[in-house]
């Protein structure tokens, strides 16, 4: 190494290792996402690129020289180090604290950190004279802030300390937002005004990106979460890849650029399996209004819990399929047991998983995973479709837009042609459900009023302990 | 336009890691079954923490003789990165134990 120092002449053993330490982390960060992608090495995946974040922190702090070659000094160390023991430690046990329930909150909470950091870096370096990315810093404090706001105002509607607010009037604002923001970013890059003028300019624009944060994700609904999650996500990791082209480091563009990939595809997953634009998302026209189109709707026919346990128990197949109504009732752990004591029975029993079900990505499978139901159960829509005309009962615990048939059927259903799991092609259907109101999308769901379908009025966690309770007598 | 181009012939080796890296991403993570979808999501946003490196940098050579804004500024820069990488990291992992297959019999 020391050799290597003589012959390039400029460059220290530091910087070599340092640079190395940057593509170690790369290579990690890679690997780790490749092994996340099943579920046997997804743990050790995780891992991975924890261990490359680490490397990189460390190697930084020891090693990274300014312009003038000087190291970073005993004493910024030790506020470095004592920032990130305070603010480590705090995350890590809020992290190990927080019930599976509350995951997409902090899912959200989590990413703001990220994108606040990412804006903060770019805003300071504005003021750096050696920085010569202008417009990469603007789009970084610009990406970084409104996804600081915007993943906030997620959190607090996942905790539900915040409501929707929905007006035509908004979705004019956000218009108008974007193009003054637009505006301001093409004003400091060719505008010519003086610096400090820019100065003031960069932080207006800051504050208005953080407003926009907010008033772009207010008027987005509850079933639309995962996609703003999903998208929030991505910002976040561009942010980063910002931040990291601002000091040409390889490591920093590469993992956020990765991260802004993986949360772009779960945004356009997520779109896809709601038959909607990402447009139409962001602008916010569902939910109410849709022309409700009103059929003749049958009668609805109740089940009480000892027919409904006789009927799952001498059943050869039960799909369960869960909604967020499953969540909201913490029914997760009882849902599973019930499994359990059909499997012990002789049933063959599997959960149905849309993907757009529960709050984020993944919501479902996350949640019964936490109940230890076996990820092999969990079976995703498409492979599950073909054998619901084979399967017994279908049971809908909390879930409704998922199973809507009009999704299929009415081509003047505001939800038409959004996939759906074909649960009214079951033998027979228990919809358990608290009332007769309508899901998120508000409007009359025909599966209710099939002839097959049995309705299982009540909380969802209640239903289902009368209903293991009823089995183990039978 | 000139500056423009000149902009893309200065960043150049930037702009083809940022533009190979979007392959990579998409390729590597493309077909995550859903049942992974809230770790992997998760998990990307730890690694989204890595500008935790740029607050290191800020406060690392920033003036600690005097109270100053760029200072305070990269602190919480660099907490805020590390609850990012803490957090996220963390709560992942938490998840990824619960995922298990059932133990044949």
């Amino acid at each position: 190494m020391v050799t290597l120092s003589v012959n390039l002449p400029g460059v220290t053993t530091g910087e070599i290792i340092l640079t190395f330490s940057y593509l170690l982390s790369a290579i990690l960060f890679v690997i780790g996402l490749k092994l996340m992608s099943h579920p046997e090495t997804a743990r050790r995946g995780n891992l991975g690129a924890g261990a490359g974040m680490l490397l990189v922190m460390v190697t930084t702090l020891l090693l990274h020289r300014d312009e003038n070659g000087h190291n970073i000094k005993t004493g910024n160390i030790i506020i470095i180090l004592v920032s990130i023991v305070i603010a480590g430690i705090w995350a890590s046990i809020v992290a190990r604290r927080i019930k599976m329930t509350a995951m997409p909150q902090f899912v959200s909470f989590f990413n703001a950190t990220g994108g606040g950091a990412s804006a903060l870096v770019a805003l300071i370096e504005y003021s750096n004279p050696a920085n010569q990315s202008t417009l990469v810093t603007l789009l970084g404090v610009a990406v970084g802030s409104l996804t600081f706001s915007g993943s906030m105002i997620a959190y607090g509607k996942l905790e539900e300390k915040i409501g929707n607010i929905f007006s035509r009037f908004m979705t004019y604002f956000n218009i108008g937002m974007l193009l003054v923001l637009s505006a301001g970013i093409l004003f400091v890059l060719f505008g010519n005004a003086p610096f400090e003028t820019n100065k003031i300019i960069v932080y207006i624009l800051c504050i208005l990106s953080f407003i926009y944060g907010i008033t772009f994700v207010m008027p987005i609904g509850g079933a639309d979460m995962p996609v703003v999650i999903s998208l929030l996500n991505s910002f976040s990791g561009i942010a980063a890849a910002m931040a990291g082209f601002i000091y040409h480091n390889q490591a920093m563009i590469l993992g956020g650029i990765l991260v802004g990939s993986a949360g772009m595809i779960l945004t356009i997953l997520m779109c896809r399996a709601m038959n909607r634009s990402l447009l139409n998302v962001l602008v916010g026209s569902f939910g109410g209004g849709g022309k409700a189109i009103d059929k003749e709707k049958g009668i609805i026919r109740e089940i009480s819990v000892s027919d409904a346990s006789v009927l799952l128990n001498y059943s050869k197949r039960v799909v369960i399929v869960p909604g967020y109504g499953m969540a909201i009732a913490q029914a997760q752990h009882v849902c599973s047991e019930l499994a359990r004591l059909l499997e012990n029975n002789g049933v063959d029993v599997k959960f149905a998983i849309h993907p757009v079900a529960g709050r984020m990505p993944g919501h479902m499978n996350v949640l019964l995973a936490e109940a230890k139901v076996p990820y092999d159960k969990l079976v995703e829509m498409d492979v599950i479709n073909p054998l619901l005309p084979d399967t017994d009962v279908a049971l809908v615990i909390g879930a409704n837009d998922v199973v809507n048939p009009a999704a299929l059927n009415d081509p003047s259903s505001p939800i038409y042609g959004m996939p759906i799991i074909r649960t009214h092609e079951a033998k027979n259907v228990i919809v358990m459900k608290r009332g007769m109101g309508k899901g998120y999308a508000a409007i009359e769901n025909f599966l209710f009023f099939a002839d097959n379908t049995r309705m299982l009025f009540g909380n969802a966690k209640d239903s289902l302990q009368k209903l293991i309770n009823e089995i183990k007598k039978l | 336009m000139e500056n423009i181009l000149l902009f893309f012939f200065e960043k150049k080796d930037a702009i083809f890691i940022i533009v190979l890296s979007i392959f990579l991403g998409f390729e590597v993570i493309g077909n995550v079954p859903s049942i992974l979808h809230t770790p992997l999501m998760s998990g990307a946003n730890a690694i989204s923490g890595i500008s935790i490196i740029g607050g290191i940098i800020l406060v690392g050579h920033a003036d600690i003789s005097t109270i100053n804004l760029k200072l305070i500024l990269g602190i919480v820069a660099v907490m805020f990165g590390a609850i990012n990488v803490f957090g996220g990291f963390v709560v992942t992992d938490r998840m990824l134990e619960m995922f298990k297959k059932k133990k044949k019999r």
